[in-house]
């Protein structure tokens, strides 16, 4: 995953419309105006919202007749998971480095 | 030890991390002041770090190595933003190149440590927030091979309930 590509994911998720429209698509593919009926916003909106998704490979957009459908790609949610919980690994190891420490602290302390 | 919450905010780049320790704040203090201590800690696992200098003082810095497995070596350096002894640390950190001059292009790391008494111990409280995705990758590709094993976290959720 390159930077830009990261930073299009981290885009993405970040707002609370765009994470329940991938919500709703990794369940079913739906169409814009499905979505549209959804949330208290105009079409052009959440259209603009896909755009977001789709341009961070969160979503894919398949035009079929005059709908086009929305689905999910779970392949690029785990992908950036991993990484939040890779950083998070790193803090629990030193949080646990650093207790060894401290144990280690209150041994020598006993023995003297 | 406990962990007793993590928070991760994808729009701002940001890990904050609580755990509580069964010594006196001034113990956990320690660990951070004393480089000797620091090093023992600070590395991830197949990345050991070393502190060359270690100026703990506000408007000091600190220049540090992680060894990696096949024996390269990944320079980092700490610029101290704020100390109050023995409750508050913040700090910069970024990479360096070999010789330990600051890395520009890569982004730099602000952190910062709180350690307030929780009953008998201490409760440590560390806000991670990254310039940039760059070195957030940077920084997992070092730690990667544990953090990789590791099960989904909060997306998981989102997935688990796409699924349902």
């Amino acid at each position: 995953m390159t930077a830009d590509e990261v930073d299009r994911i981290f885009h993405g998720l970040a707002d609370a419309t765009r994470r329940d429209i991938i919500a709703q698509v990794l369940r079913q593919e739906q169409s814009i105006s499905a979505l549209a009926n959804r949330y208290d916003m105009s079409f052009a909106a959440v259209q603009k919202h896909v755009a977001v998704l789709e341009r961070a490979s969160l979503v894919t957009k398949q035009r079929r007749g005059r709908e086009q459908l929305v689905r999910g790609n779970p392949d690029v949610l785990h992908r950036t998971a991993r990484l939040l919980d890779a950083y998070e690994q790193i803090w629990r190891h030193r949080a646990r480095g650093i207790e060894e420490l401290l144990a280690e602290d209150r041994e020598t302390r006993a023995e003297q | 030890m406990t962990v007793t919450s993590i928070h991760k905010d994808v729009d701002a780049l940001t890990l904050t991390f609580v755990a509580e320790f069964d010594a006196q704040v001034e113990r956990v203090w320690q660990v951070w002041e004393d480089p000797r201590r620091l090093e023992r800690w600070w590395g991830p696992p197949t990345w050991p770090a070393t502190f060359e200098r270690h100026d703990f003082t506000v408007g000091g810095s600190s220049l540090y190595f992680m060894t990696g497995p096949n024996g390269e070596k990944a320079y980092g350096w700490w610029r101290i933003t704020a100390i109050d002894a023995p409750h508050r640390l913040e700090f910069d950190d970024g990479f360096a190149d070999e010789n330990g001059e600051p890395d520009t292009t890569m982004g730099s790391t602000h952190a910062v440590v709180t350690l307030e008494p929780a009953g008998t111990g201490t409760r440590m409280v560390t806000v991670s927030t990254f310039a940039s995705s760059e070195q957030l990758e940077q920084l997992i590709t070092m730690g990667m091979e544990e953090g990789m094993r590791q099960s989904m976290g909060q997306i998981d959720a989102l997935l688990a309930e796409g699924e349902a």
